[in-house]
């Protein structure tokens, strides 16, 4: 996701870094090199350039007072930073609930978007935190679309008001009011409502959405739009809201490697905000959209606050409390505690995912892609066909222990060779940490899991953060994230 | 006249156009995905023209930039196996179905192969297809191998000796290894039969810089042969489906243009041209 604007960006900022001092003509340097990067990346001309001008402006404005100081860089990085939020949207928002129940979503969307997916998605979302919602097949175009939202609400045991089979037959404007008046007499606090996608230019088929927001005047309609748009997104954008009108922006797909460009560009040029993702193909694929964390990650300062968001979500209390005391009270962190932390990992979701959520994820984006999730199973397998001694004091492995282990774990000598050494040398880094100071509220990361080759084969570890953020903001959400 | 040919007309004749006009002639080019370095490259030529006639002599190097390949679909006496392959939502299911439509008012004898058992409902939307144009849509059972259905497909076309089977497969985002490794073994297993003849792309017209890596990448999993350009008649020009052709050689065959089963057509490089500088 946004992977190779990530990379220009940290370009940019390198040629910066490597200068002692700022001057006017390094900042013009950057900002063409972002400008052309943005450009690559689908983003609205029109955009690019108010972009560019703004951060051009607030740098070359600070830039006096900075050249004293010894982390001009950085200051520059949260000028381009603070830009970028403000593009994709400042503050996340939240769907706006009906004061009087059922809280009406309408989905609108180009064909192909992804909303019948998409619709099932933000279901289970709702549902998750409580809420009652109900599924309006009203995409009675695409054959079998009302077919697909039964299959996909049913997966999230989410009901699915279908009356009409679709495929040409009946009429959608019909189905949303019939929906909604079911779904008020049902007590079902949400509605969302699936509609055909339509082109921009489709006069007629925007009518029909009219028609259909008219009937049911929902609370919120989402534009859904696929992140691989290119510059068509704009005008596209604008239909939509010229015609049907929407109050917020779902982006799909960006699991892909487009680089989100669109998502950019309608923030800024329709001012609606950004409100969720869609980052993959399962059901639980899907979040909010953090304008903030989006913005560190384009910077490919990693996405450190959803990481430990999900770390939380995964690590019960138990587990993360047991972790740190053992951390603070100087007691060694053993392959136990690691097992225990892989697991807790396999469930936060793929590997692939979690790295390229850490900070400088955008130098090793080949890597990350190219995990083998299956060498956790392996990981594991190994640590599994230890005896309880050898998982506390490794220092009793000696050859033929070695070679019974690999034997167990249908592994080879040298693999579990490979991961005794790069644990020794983790546990090591770890009571460096401990002496020189933890890092406030996080729980050690375990070593990496020797999956991720390079193309030499070698296990390369992920660069680790040299000092907290010089971003305050940054700071406050790493701090402020798992306490 | 367009807002192309306005600022053409701008440009004509002053052997001298300014940076202003230059800039916005950039911007027309860019809002049609074309991508800057195609932008640049054309621009870069646009500029050693002489000045008479600007708007002839761009299409003239558009035109340069199309591939030389056959944009006809493969043909033969023995059955043709084409495999329909593209990321999420493209319109990959649609494509086959105006594919087989087209075929079938050929009079040629179509089979569809369901091989999409990922997506909830695109068998049915695939056989709903089949049963409305009156040909037979091979299925395999829900949470089917892909594979195996893509296998049981090209047995029973080459038994029945039909002239087309078009395979319909699911959406991949490109960067998903395991996916596209999926597709690659659709491909081996389907030659395990006979050989596929056709790899054809779906590309969406409103596809940014990203169509590029879509086809690049498709191309190393798969060999593509040939683009089908869907959802040409909103407001997207398409612009990137002749970057792709200029930088990969894979010719666009197809296009498509509304939802009815008859809106495609063979793709025709006058009108393409036509339209990206409208």
């Amino acid at each position: 996701m946004f992977q190779t604007l990530t990379s220009r960006f940290a370009g940019a900022f390198g040629t910066l870094r490597s200068r002692g001092k700022i001057s006017e003509k390094d900042i013009e340097l950057a900002i063409e090199e972002i400008r052309e990067a943005l450009l690559e990346a689908d983003v609205a001309l029109a955009v690019v350039e108010s972009f560019t001008e703004n951060v051009q402006n607030h740098a070359l404005e600070i830039l006096p007072t900075l050249q004293a100081g010894s982390n001009q860089a950085e200051a520059i990085y949260s000028v381009v930073n603070k830009e970028l939020t403000e593009i994709l949207g400042g503050g996340a928002r939240r769907i706006r609930f009906a004061k009087k129940p059922p809280t009406v979503i309408m989905l609108a969307g180009l064909q192909g978007a992804g909303k019948t997916t998409l619709a099932a998605k933000l279901a289970k979302f709702y549902k998750d935190q409580g809420e009652t919602p109900i599924l309006i097949a009203s995409d009675l175009q695409r054959p079998n679309a009302v077919n697909q939202l039964q299959v996909v609400g049913q997966s999230v045991g989410v009901p699915v008001f279908a009356p009409e089979p679709g495929n040409g037959i009946g009429n959608p404007v019909k189905v949303a009011r019939d929906g909604v008046q079911f779904a008020t007499s049902k007590l079902h606090s949400m509605v969302i409502i699936d509609t055909a996608g339509r082109l921009g230019v489709d006069a007629a088929l925007m009518q029909e959405a009219i028609a259909i927001r008219d009937a049911v005047t929902p609370d919120e309609i989402l534009f859904v739009v696929d992140a691989m748009i290119g510059q068509d997104a704009v005008k596209t954008a604008q239909a939509f809201q010229d015609g049907v009108g929407f109050d917020g922006v779902v982006i799909t797909k960006l699991d892909g490697d487009a680089r989100g460009g669109s998502a950019l560009s309608i923030a800024a040029l329709t001012g609606r905000p950004i409100m969720f993702a869609s980052v993959g193909e399962k059901i639980s694929d899907f979040d909010i959209f953090y304008p903030e964390r989006m913005a560190s990650r384009i910077l490919g300062m990693g996405d450190v606050a959803t990481l430990a968001e999900q770390a939380k979500k995964a690590f019960d209390g138990d587990t993360a409390k047991k972790l740190e005391d053992k951390f603070s009270s100087g007691e060694d962190f053993t392959l136990d505690d690691f097992l225990e932390q892989l697991e807790a990992m396999s469930k936060m979701g793929s590997m692939g995912k979690l790295l390229s959520m850490l900070p400088g994820a955008g130098q090793m984006k080949k890597q990350i892609e190219n995990f083998d999730e299956s060498e956790i199973t392996r990981t594991k397998a190994i640590v599994q066909s230890m005896t309880p001694l050898e998982r506390r004091d490794l220092k009793v492995l000696n050859g033929s222990r070695r070679a019974r282990i690999a034997t167990g774990s249908g592994r080879k000598v040298s693999d579990v060779n490979a991961l005794v050494d790069k644990f020794t040398a983790a546990q090591k880094m770890m009571k460096q940490m401990r002496n020189g100071g933890s890092i406030p509220g996080m729980p050690p990361m375990p070593p990496m899991p020797s999956g991720m080759r390079g193309p030499g084969g070698a296990a390369k570890a992920p660069q680790k953060k040299k000092s907290k953020s010089g971003n305050p903001a940054k700071r406050a959400l790493e701090n402020g994230s798992i306490s | 006249m367009g807002l192309f040919n306005r600022l053409i007309a701008k440009v004509r004749g002053t052997s001298s156009a300014s940076a202003v006009e230059w800039s916005e002639i950039e911007s027309e080019l860019l809002a049609s995905d074309l991508g800057p370095t195609l932008v640049s490259a054309l621009l870069a030529e646009a500029k050693k023209l002489p000045g008479d006639d600007v708007e002839n002599a761009m299409k003239e190097i558009l035109r340069s930039k199309l591939s030389r390949k056959s944009r006809a679909i493969s043909s033969g006496d023995s059955t043709q196996i084409v495999l329909v392959v593209g990321v999420n939502g493209t319109g990959k299911t649609t494509s086959v179905a105006k594919l087989a439509t087209r075929l079938h008012e050929e009079k040629q004898s179509v089979l569809l192969g369901a091989a999409d058992t990922f997506r909830a409902a695109a068998v049915d939307q695939l056989t709903t297809w089949g049963d409305r144009i009156g040909i037979e849509t091979i299925t395999g059972k829900e949470g089917a191998e892909p594979a195996s259905v893509a296998f049981d497909s090209a047995k029973r076309a080459i038994d029945e000796n039909v002239n087309y089977l078009l395979i319909d497969t699911a959406g991949r985002l490109h960067n998903k290894n395991d996916l596209m490794a999926e597709l690659g073994k659709v491909r081996r297993v389907v030659e395990k039969v006979a050989p596929v003849s056709e790899v054809l792309l779906v590309i969406d017209a409103t596809t940014g810089q990203n169509g590029l890596m879509q086809a690049q990448i498709f191309s190393e999993a798969v060999e593509v042969t040939g683009l089908i350009v869907t959802k040409l008649d909103g407001s997207a020009r398409g612009g990137i489906a002749l970057a792709i052709e200029s930088s990969l050689d894979i010719p666009i065959k197809f296009i498509g243009t509304g939802e009815a089963a008859t809106d495609f057509a063979a793709f025709e490089p006058e009108k393409y041209l036509d339209g990206l500088l409208a």
